[in-house]
């Protein structure tokens, strides 16, 4: 058992769940910044990490936070920042570099009311589109969205394991609700915990090209600072040396596979829960928090004889592009509910060639109501 | 005879394969890269074991043409990444190598704090006074008076003194040499590379290209000469007291030289006391397990 074993049944906040599951994935180094709903975060690594030969710093701003996870990545340790929006705003350019660098790492976003200063004790999902495209240039990105403090362990656990396997920062896009809710948490013991741990290289000295990916693998294997190899990475535009090359073919090369790394392994990414889907005349989509209002809702608009199908995004981005232009061939239409002003139903929309897609928005701080979902299910099952 | 153009010194510790540089003719940096090197060397410190950081300028292309393992991240964040790299490992000798602008404008809130936590790093800035990458803007140092292709008229901004920050936020270490003095900076890196705790050290270094021209400073080899009239060395000064303007006075010297325990010894310290080791962490059925 692993001193970090800490497991059985807890009655646990969000964000404490949060930490844990970082805990269990082996993170041992957190950087951030005190940010409302976010900071239980920070204040249980604070807590956790010195038990645990792990190192905790409070830093001077969320550009600090991040930039240090970076650093401890590239020394071989696996680490973790958490936020919320004003804070990812600070982060991205260096989320950036760490997807430029293709560093693993995770970043929690506890969403809140937005835009700027919003509802900070408040809750939203308006954040989601900042964490598909929110810094500069293109790139694949990896979301997940959980809506209890058990699946913000779970996604905790699969956000660390996804980073590593894909070399880049994974988000984590939590809300208030779910980071101040306290519920039921089963916490595995380690070794009942499916991790996957950072591919090293086993080429020697200057044999090594930090980005140069073998046979066919989609990420270059890694090299920790301190192991002998001498390397060199950068935020530039870089060859497989990791040195700056500003051509245009190192350029093409370099972005496709950034994106290509995940959009070829969308499959094994998106995770969703799917529920009646297959038979159903409208689908409601939904993902964190939201679908907590959602199910109810269905509930009811089910007893008006309204066959209707439930499909939760687990994992946000990737988008489950696929499944959404077949399903769109079945069904009278969509009905996308979050806290956002239709970030998700406008991708939906561009997926769904075949069929409606109904919005309904909203900026946060309060929750749909279960009637105006049910009308939104009955305008669509009607206009079929 | 032996061809020895074809060979640098310090081809050992360069990435050859990179070059020629990017850097100007006459610019103080290759003296600078050619320093470093030599005091990491002279310290016998395991090569293996050191890392550079460097942020964006000039100064920032310093990581790409050292064989060391090296980042070059974004512009003013040298600092935090360093923190976190060596804070992972703290087995690691971690420089941050970077320009006045990228450490002291863009940058300055993680040189001062990392200073006041004490982060056992060396930070070494070249300050050429003005933005040389992106052609000859102001910067937090530019002299009052001095032109810059931002400052048309002559800078009107007050410029830091940089060993004054460095020290008034904490730093164990403070050092401020020109790229002239090639044995006492090498002197210096090697001390500091063995030392512990946040060391800074000022590099005063010619930019002929954008700083001297704008300015009539004439040829890199004018201004290292100006820089043997101008400097004095005076290990004692306050480094409060010794600002840096277009004349006057070059101070040099080793400044502060003391011993403070690091973040790190702190937190252990903290620890040492106060934290039960998960090995005594129980499972405890429903219930938090917040002691
Ligand atoms: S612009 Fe100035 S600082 Fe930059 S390389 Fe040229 S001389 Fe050096």
């Amino acid at each position: 058992m692993r001193i970090s074993d800490m497991h059985g049944e807890f009655f646990l906040q969000g964000n404490y769940a949060c930490a844990e599951a970082a805990i269990s994935a082996g993170c041992r180094f957190f950087g951030a910044y005190p940010i409302t709903p976010a900071s239980e975060i920070a204040e249980r690594m604070s807590y956790r990490l010195p038990q645990l030969d792990g190192v905790f710093v409070q830093f001077e701003d969320e550009i600090a936070s991040m930039a240090s996870i970076l650093g401890a990545s590239w020394a071989g340790v696996k680490s973790m920042t958490a936020t919320s929006g004003p804070g990812i705003s600070l982060m991205l350019e260096n989320i950036g570099l760490g997807m430029m660098m293709e560093t693993p790492c995770v970043v929690v976003n506890v969403q809140r009311g937005s835009p700027s200063t919003g509802l900070p004790t408040s809750w939203g999902q308006s954040d989601m589109m900042q964490a598909r495209w929110g810094s500069h240039g293109d790139y694949g990105s990896i979301a997940l969205c959980p809506k209890s403090p058990q699946e913000y362990f779970d996604l905790t656990i699969k956000a660390f394991n996804f980073s590593e396997k894909y070399r880049l920062p994974v988000f984590i896009m939590a809300d208030a609700v779910v980071g101040h809710m306290t519920e039921k948490v089963v916490i595995p013991p380690s070794e009942e915990l499916e991790l996957i741990e950072r591919k090293y290289t086993n080429k020697k000295g200057d044999q090594y090209k930090p980005y140069e990916c073998c046979d066919d693998e989609f990420v270059p294997d890694f090299a920790k600072a301190g192991d002998g190899h001498l390397y060199h990475s950068t935020g530039l535009t870089h060859n497989e040396k990791g040195y700056p090359d500003m051509s245009v073919e190192t350029h093409i090369k370099l972005v496709n596979r950034l994106i290509n790394k995940i959009r070829d392994n969308s499959e094994e990414i998106i995770l969703l829960e799917k529920r009646d889907i297959d038979d159903a005349d409208v689908i409601v989509i939904s993902y964190g928090i939201t679908s907590r209002t959602v199910i109810p809702a269905i509930e009811k608009a089910k007893k008006k004889g309204i066959k209707i199908g439930y499909l939760r995004l687990i994992t946000v981005w990737p988008f489950p592009e696929k499944l959404i232009l077949e399903l769109s061939k079945k069904v009278a239409g969509f009905v996308v509910a979050e806290l956002n002003m239709g970030q998700v139903a406008l991708e939906v929309d561009r997926c769904a060639k075949y069929c409606t897609t109904k919005w309904l928005p909203h900026p946060g701080g309060g929750m749909h109501s279960q009637s105006e979902i049910i009308k939104a299910i009955e305008e669509v099952a009607h206009a079929k | 005879m032996q061809n020895n153009a074809a060979h640098h010194p310090m081809e050992k510790y360069l990435r050859m394969d990179r070059m020629p540089h990017i850097w100007c003719s006459s610019c103080g940096l290759g003296t600078i890269v050619n320093s470093f090197m030599k005091g990491i060397k002279n310290a016998g410190i395991d090569t293996n074991k050191v890392a550079v950081v460097s942020g964006i300028g000039c100064t920032g292309r310093v990581a790409g043409y050292i064989k060391l393992d090296s980042y070059h991240t974004t512009h003013g964040r040298a600092i935090p990444f360093a923190s976190g790299l060596k804070l992972a490992n703290r087995d690691l000798t971690v420089a941050v190598i970077s320009g006045d602008g990228d450490l002291f404008a863009i940058g300055g809130n993680h040189l001062i704090h990392a200073a006041r936590r004490n982060v056992d790093m060396n930070v070494i800035c070249v300050n050429n006074f003005i933005y040389g990458m992106t052609g000859g803007q102001n910067a937090p140092t530019t002299p009052l008076g001095a032109y810059s292709s931002t400052a048309p008229y002559g800078n009107y901004e007050q410029p830091f003194n940089l060993v004054g920050v460095a020290a008034a936020a904490g730093a164990s270490y403070v050092a401020r040499w020109t790229a002239l003095h090639f044995h006492r900076l090498t002197d210096t890196i090697k001390e500091m590379a063995k030392k512990k705790g946040f060391c800074f050290l000022e590099v005063v270094s010619p930019c002929s290209t954008v700083f001297a021209r704008k300015n009539k400073g004439g040829t890199g080899l004018d201004i290292l000469r100006e820089y043997k009239d101008r400097s004095i060395i005076d290990h004692e000064a306050d480094p409060q007291k010794i600002p840096l303007g277009m004349n006057g006075e070059i101070i040099c010297g080793v400044f502060i030289n003391e011993d403070r325990p690091t973040f790190w010894e702190n937190v252990q310290k903290g620890i040492e006391k106060r934290v039960v080791k998960t090995k005594n962490y129980k499972v405890i059925k429903n219930r938090e397990s917040v002691v």
